[in-house]
């Protein structure tokens, strides 16, 4: 017997929690226990007080399973509300990546050539290396990243996805 | 706003809070409330003989009661032994409360002696937990907790207190009303949902109501209205394990349970019908059986207090999000406003006593006095002779649980505790001793297998201090019987360590703790060996032997249709596939 497993959609879930001890097990246990997905998990306090906290998730699952992450996620007590941004339409998502490549020559060359298609900033350089910080898009980062390794990429360091929805609406 | 000790507060808020009753187990991580609670006038401590029947006992006290159930219990071997009851009331959405100690603030995550996370351990099997590490926080902490407990879908909820938190001061005050910053459930259905949902009833040529557990945690008034609603439409009702009670067993409209063990004529109205109105269930996988074959022509409405169990295993036409009564309520009186008469489900009625003749709960069974009592007609029996006591029946987890659901009749609803989502062995007599607290003065009896109950048999102990009049009735076969029954039907009868040998003398067992102790051996010491259980004054262990094999029927074997119901015996073919054996 082998045990089958379903094809699925990339979603990004903007969810606000109070920000006690705990959540984040709370909310990446909910994952684990239930089987559903994570790619990227990101999480920082955005209240002016520190009560709340802001938690963008990646996952990817067929729309039923999507639909009950997000009621799941939604009964936590903790949990003030769930958005899920690709459902909602436009939105800007960004992910930071510092990228560390060693070496000399034409390589270093090479490299710098290409973090300035990128629009990446050098933010630490040595003789024989360089990091390079970019902001964009997983995508973007993902593309950035292959490239370097052909020219030295010895270290990577990703914050993960934060999103937000386009307009004048908050959530 | 009054200074008090954290230990003084806990207690303070329970009084606060209308608790009368605590299940508990002391240790050092809790002498402080213990301290508290010494001699007090209206908390009643009950000491239990291990903290997963605390934890039980917790439960059958609020499912009999509609009440939230209290425990109190240690830190770590005491919150450990805690988890599995904790688990089963998040399963079956029972309201508690699990005060747990720990260690000293300074001590936590250190090892420290009795240490454990209780917090991280109970974090995935609570609905909320709590850790305090201010007594400032702590009554507060206990009015949310209950407040939480038991709005909105109800479960268990931990408060762990380091010592040091206990026995410091803080604050207590009255809160004028609670209300959690997030947490609001929707307990008030969306009126145009339930206008359209009442549209498609009075439409529907083929209904059926299935309810589940929700119902019975709406309160009695959700079973009333359930029955209203019934008699103005005139549909068939099924229930799930859970919600056994709500509907009266003895009403025409009744079909029995459904599911793996339930009713074909269950079954088949919802496999057949146009038109499921599901109130406070939730498509558990003992209910559906197979997915793809489950009801398939019917258009499903769901009333259920958590959004989270919409669309989670059945799509379905129209979800209504609230509480159950109170969407119950709607439904009759938008039948009212909308002047809908009843149709005529003549057709559909038919149909259904077409299933009914099928007497499928019938079980072959020999008549003469020596002979074997079949485990059925020992529950038909026991039902007959407590008619008219209106008792409170608990199980244990096995085939017997299932001859309870299936033979036992119930009227009203918190009259039928058992373990439904979790299945767990060893909770029923502990449950009968929590609602015996609760119900001093009524007939409590634990229909139990002789393997469960020894999960937690010690418990006779807090039965005997107590005083307590509750009745356990074995059905003892000597089995495991229901993975003897798995094992039979899907491992060629290669019968795995599922017998239960070296039982105790349950009778001698019975003398040792003071009890009384009975034994029936053939069918006809059945009915005065029941009157005489029934007669007896105090607690009371019936070793009711009964037919070793018998096989609980009717049965949807893991991963068929309902249609596919085996009815008896014989109707068993061959031997199952990986598949098959691969579904619990
Ligand atoms: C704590 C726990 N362990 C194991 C099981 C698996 N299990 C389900 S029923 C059963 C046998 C129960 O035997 P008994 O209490 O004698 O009841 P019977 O089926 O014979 O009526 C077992 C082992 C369970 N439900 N709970
Ligand atoms: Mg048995």
């Amino acid at each position: 017997m082998k045990i089958k497993t379903e094809a699925g959609e990339r979603h990004v879930l903007a969810v606000t929690v109070d920000n006690e001890a705990g959540i984040l097990a709370k909310i990446t246990g909910l994952f684990s226990a239930r089987g559903y997905n994570i790619e990227s998990l990101t999480v920082a306090d955005i209240s002016a007080d520190h009560a709340l906290s802001r938690i963008t998730i990646v996952t990817s699952g067929p729309p039923a399973v999507i639909d009950q992450i997000i009621a799941q996620l939604d009964r936590l007590v903790p949990v003030h509300k769930v958005t899920d941004l690709t459902d909602q339409g436009a939105h800007v998502e960004r992910e930071i990546a510092l990228v560390k490549v060693a070496g000399t020559g034409d390589k270093r060359i090479e490299a710098l050539r290409m973090a300035d298609v990128f629009r990446a900033k050098v933010v630490d350089t040595t003789l024989t290396s360089f990091i390079f910080e970019i902001t964009g898009t997983s995508d973007k980062v993902d593309r950035f990243i292959a490239l370097m390794r052909e020219c030295g990429l010895v270290e990577v360091g990703r914050t993960g996805v934060v999103a937000i929805g386009r307009g004048s609406e908050a959530l | 706003m009054t200074e008090m000790s954290g230990a003084d507060m806990v207690v303070q808020a329970l009084v606060d809070l209308g608790v009368d009753t605590v299940f508990g187990y002391p240790g050092g991580a809790v002498l402080p409330i213990y301290d508290a609670l010494f001699n007090h006038p209206t908390i009643k401590h009950v000491l239990v003989r291990h903290e997963q029947a605390a934890t039980h006992a917790a439960e059958g006290y609020a499912r009999s009661t509609g009440k939230p159930g209290v425990v109190l219990v240690t830190s770590g071997p005491g919150a450990t032994n805690a988890v599995t009851g904790i688990t089963d009331a998040l399963l079956d959405s029972i309201p508690m409360i699990v005060l747990t100690g720990q260690v000293p603030t300074n001590l936590i995550g250190t090892d420290a002696f009795q240490e454990c996370d209780t917090v991280g351990i109970t974090r995935h099997c609570t609905k909320h937990n709590y850790l305090v590490m201010d007594p400032d926080r702590l009554g507060a902490i206990m009015h949310e907790a209950f407040y939480i407990a038991t709005h909105g879908r109800p479960g268990p909820v931990v408060i762990d207190i380091p010592k040091n938190v206990q026995v410091a001061t803080g604050k207590y005050s009255l809160p004028e009303k609670i209300e959690h910053q997030s947490y609001r459930p929707q307990v008030e259905p969306d009126a145009d949902a339930i206008a359209q949902a009442i549209d498609m009833i009075a439409a529907a040529e083929r209904p059926i109501f299935y309810t589940g557990g929700g119902v019975i945690n709406a309160g009695p008034d959700a079973s009333a209205a359930l029955r209203q609603l019934v008699s103005l439409t005139g549909a068939p009702v099924t229930s799930t394990l859970m919600g056994l009670g709500a509907f009266p067993s003895d009403d025409p409209k009744w079909l029995g349970m459904l599911g793996m063990h339930g009713t074909y004529e269950s079954n088949m109205a919802m496999n057949r019908a146009d038109l499921i109105i599901a109130v406070g269930a939730r498509f558990d996988d003992r209910v559906t059986g197979r997915l793809d074959a489950f009801s398939p022509d019917s258009k499903k409405i769901h009333i259920d207090i958590d959004r989270s169990s919409i669309n989670k295993i059945v799509p379905v036409d129209l979800a209504i999000v609230g509480d159950a009564g109170r969407a119950l309520d709607a439904l009759i009186a938008a039948w009212a406003d909308k002047g809908h008469k009843p149709r005529d489900l003549g057709e559909w009625w038919r149909r259904v006593d077409g299933w009914r003749a099928t007497r499928c709960l019938d079980f072959p069974e020999k008549k003469e006095a020596s002979a074997d009592i079949m485990p059925q007609r020992a529950v038909k029996a026991l039902f007959d002779a407590t008619r008219g006591r209106d008792p409170i029946i608990t199980t244990e987890v096995g085939q017997h649980q299932m001859w309870a659901a299936q033979h036992f009749g119930f009227s009203a609803p918190n009259r039928w505790l058992t373990s439904g989502g979790l299945g767990t062995m060893g909770y029923g007599f502990p449950a009968a001793v929590g609602a015996q607290i609760a119900h001093s003065g009524r007939l409590v009896i634990c229909i139990a297998g002789e393997a469960s109950l020894q999960m937690n048999i010690q418990e006779m102990g807090t039965v005997s201090q107590y005083r307590l009049p509750v009745k356990i009735f074995i059905l003892n076969n000597e089995w495991m019987g229901m993975v003897r029954q798995w094992q039979e039907l899907t491992y060629e009868s290669r019968y795995s360590n599922s017998y239960s040998d070296s039982l105790p003398d349950f009778v001698k067992l019975a003398a040792a703790y003071g009890w009384t102790g009975l034994r029936i051996d053939t069918l006809g010491e059945l009915e005065a060996g029941i009157q005489t259980m029934i007669d007896t004054p105090g607690p009371v262990i019936v070793d009711c032997r009964v037919a070793k094999l018998a096989n609980c029927f009717p049965m949807i074997p893991s991963g068929a249709a309902h249609t596919d119901m085996i009815l008896q015996p014989n109707d068993i073919v061959g031997t199952m596939d990986d598949e098959a054996k691969a579904l619990v």
